[in-house]
């Protein structure tokens, strides 16, 4: 369409103009809400709402650390998010790469298996896993229930599924050509894929670890089931501001971006790896 | 998945087996070996992470909803005594509070599932085909309209809660103070209000995957077809009407069984909106089954309403991949 050789007619560029803009509108009303009232003082966001603030200040992006304990949900979140991506991800390569270049029994029962664990509510195994989890507590001492280990390992698989679609389409779309130079030179399987695949699929690789993060990051459910004080991660942390007595709108407003700014930055810079990736390898 | 532990031995011993003697074979006969056991140990810790964190769970859920799993029995689950059919009787009892909460909260759930992915796809294609031609601003609109898709949803939905405030929230006073659309403040998450409300959070968050996906799926489309309609005349229209449309149908097959699926299992937004017992028009099964198990305590019955969604879910998934493939070789994966 880029290069047609006619521009487009009026009726389409209208059209357009007033579609992006409205739906520009949509999208960007709460996010200014977010930041204007993160920058109110607390009189301006406890009675009637107003678009900007009566006085700038950013004594909520101070105080926001002492009203509940924000730094320690913050590295709560790192870790827990931080370690279940770089896993996923190194798990996610190993199984992609299997399925895309072995032709072995039992491929197609793991891929759709894996595939449709897409599908369960999490509510399905949120009850047996917390179960799971403390029975195995009680029987090895082994604490997966609460701690950030239960949690890393829950977050993992959730986004293992994508992952390996996503890069199972990623690495088809490496020519074989090159496997086979490699196997020429000498190179095992596995050499090939530190050699030849990964560094060939580093944009697919990336968009599944961004995937993988903002998955683990967000996530609601089990982190409010199976943490407790001392590992809460800022999924459900954030929710302590409600709870106070008197809701303190312009520090929630300010703690929302505080925790969203790495994430939001963080994916609209590597957005066009997502895009890439999911051009060679998901959406064939 | 039984598979990855079992075969691998197989295929690596018939190689092997054809040949004379000596200390070269025998060494030989592991590099075969590995190769041919090697896909599995690449899959194994993908296997065995699935296996102990949705399969065990599942199959765990699916025995617990034939048991009395209340509080006592938390601590050994297994000593819990059998209830038979029991908790799916009362699940689907439409006389009993216990079914038309239930009911209800499906219906619910149906209404928002199938408005929520209607307008994610439609919001989403139609932005990704008029953004697919390059303009001015088009890379800073495009990171716009992901933001949020990037947003944490708590940080999203914690601030669409502000907004829906009765007294001091942003859209009663847009709706009553500034446009005087309405005479009185209606409340937005209590009531029948919650619906809207949690619709409307919900396609705002969702839309730009949907607007991702079909970003991605356009790219693929090869220039050559729309120089060639050009040259026959087509208008833009024409063009996005036989030609961008229809090379959309793959991946719009799986982008809305996507949707649907996560639309339907969404806990995070009603919960995040609500907290724990959302109001009735709002009320998920998500949610429904969360209060029905961890607020009272009842596991049994919970495990028995999630396994009616699961066998709800898998119905839908496979009747939808049957019909939508009529005609066409089911190649994915």
């Amino acid at each position: 369409m880029s290069s047609a050789p006619t521009a487009p007619p009026r009726s389409f560029l209208w059209a357009r103009a007033v579609f992006l803009t409205l739906l520009s509108g949509f999208v960007l009303v709460p996010v200014f809400v977010m930041v204007s009232s993160s920058l109110k003082p607390l009189q301006d966001v406890s009675g009637r709402f107003r678009w900007l603030p009566s006085g700038l200040t950013i004594r909520p992006y101070f105080d926001i650390w002492d009203t509940v304990p924000l730094a320690r949900y913050f590295a709560n979140s790192v870790v827990v998010a931080g370690v279940a991506t770089v896993l996923s991800v190194i798990i996610a390569i190993f199984a992609a790469y299997a399925v895309s270049r072995y032709d072995f029994p039992g491929k197609r029962v793991f891929t759709v298996t894996v595939l449709s664990t897409q599908m369960f509510p999490g509510i399905l195994f949120l009850l047996p896993l917390f179960l799971i989890y403390v029975n195995i507590g009680n029987a090895t001492g082994i604490a997966l229930y609460g701690s950030r280990g239960g949690l890393i390992l829950t977050y993992l698989t959730f986004s293992l599924p994508f992952s390996i679609w996503m890069l199972i389409g990623y690495f088809a779309s490496i020519p074989r050509a090159l496997d086979e130079a490699a196997a020429v030179d000498g190179c095992g399987p596995v050499a090939t894929l530190f050699r030849i695949v990964i560094p060939a699929a580093i944009p697919g690789i990336v968009a599944v670890a961004v995937y993988a993060f903002m998955t683990a990051w967000g996530e609601v459910l089990f982190a409010s089931i199976m943490t407790d004080d001392t590992t809460r991660t800022l999924s459900v942390g954030l929710q302590g501001y409600a709870t106070q007595n008197d809701v303190y709108w312009n520090q929630v407003m300010a703690a929302s971006l505080t925790v969203s700014v790495p994430i939001v930055a963080g994916f609209l810079l590597l957005q066009r790896y997502l895009v890439a990736g999911l051009t060679a390898g998901a959406v064939k | 998945m039984a598979t990855a532990t079992q075969d691998p031995t197989l295929p690596g011993r018939r190689t092997a087996r054809p040949g004379g003697a000596g200390s070269r074979r025998t060494r030989r006969r592991s590099p075969r070996l590995r190769r041919a056991s090697l896909p599995y140990l690449l899959l194994l810790p993908a296997a065995l992470l699935e296996l102990l964190v949705h399969l065990v769970p599942m199959l765990t859920g699916i025995l617990a909803s034939f048991k009395e799993l209340t509080q006592f029995y938390i601590r050994d689950w297994s000593a819990a005594p059998w209830r038979g059919l029991e908790n799916y009787r009362v699940s689907v009892d439409l006389d009993a509070p216990v079914g038309q909460d239930l009911l209800n909260s499906f219906f619910v759930t149906c209404v928002f599932s199938v408005l929520a992915v209607g307008m994610c796809w439609l919001l989403g294609t139609a932005a990704a085909i008029f953004m697919q031609e390059n303009f001015r601003g088009r890379g800073l609109l495009r990171a716009v309209f992901l933001t949020p898709y990037a947003l944490p949803v708590y940080a999203a939905a914690i601030t669409w809660a502000f907004m829906f405030q009765r007294d001091n929230g942003m859209v009663n006073h847009v709706l009553v103070d500034q446009l005087g659309l309405l005479d009185e403040r209606p409340f937005w998450l209590l009531g029948d209000n919650s619906f809207v409300a949690l619709a409307v959070v919900a396609i705002w968050k969702t839309w730009p995957f949907a607007f991702l996906i079909v970003m991605a799926a356009l790219q693929n489309i090869p220039k050559e077809l729309y120089e060639a309609a050009a040259i026959d005349g087509a208008g833009i229209w024409q063009q996005i009407r036989k030609i961008t449309m229809p090379s959309l149908h793959p991946i719009n097959r799986v982008l809305v069984l996507v949707l649907f699926l996560w639309t339907f299992n969404d806990f995070n937004t009603p919960y995040i909106l609500f907290g724990d017992s959302a109001p009735a028009p709002a009320n998920l099964i998500s949610i429904h089954i969360y209060q029905s198990s961890f607020v009272t305590w009842n596991f049994g019955t919970g495990s028995a309403m999630s396994v009616l969604l699961l066998l709800f879910l898998l119905v839908v998934t496979a009747g939808y991949l049957l019909v939508t493939s009529r005609g066409r070789k089911t190649a994915d994966v």
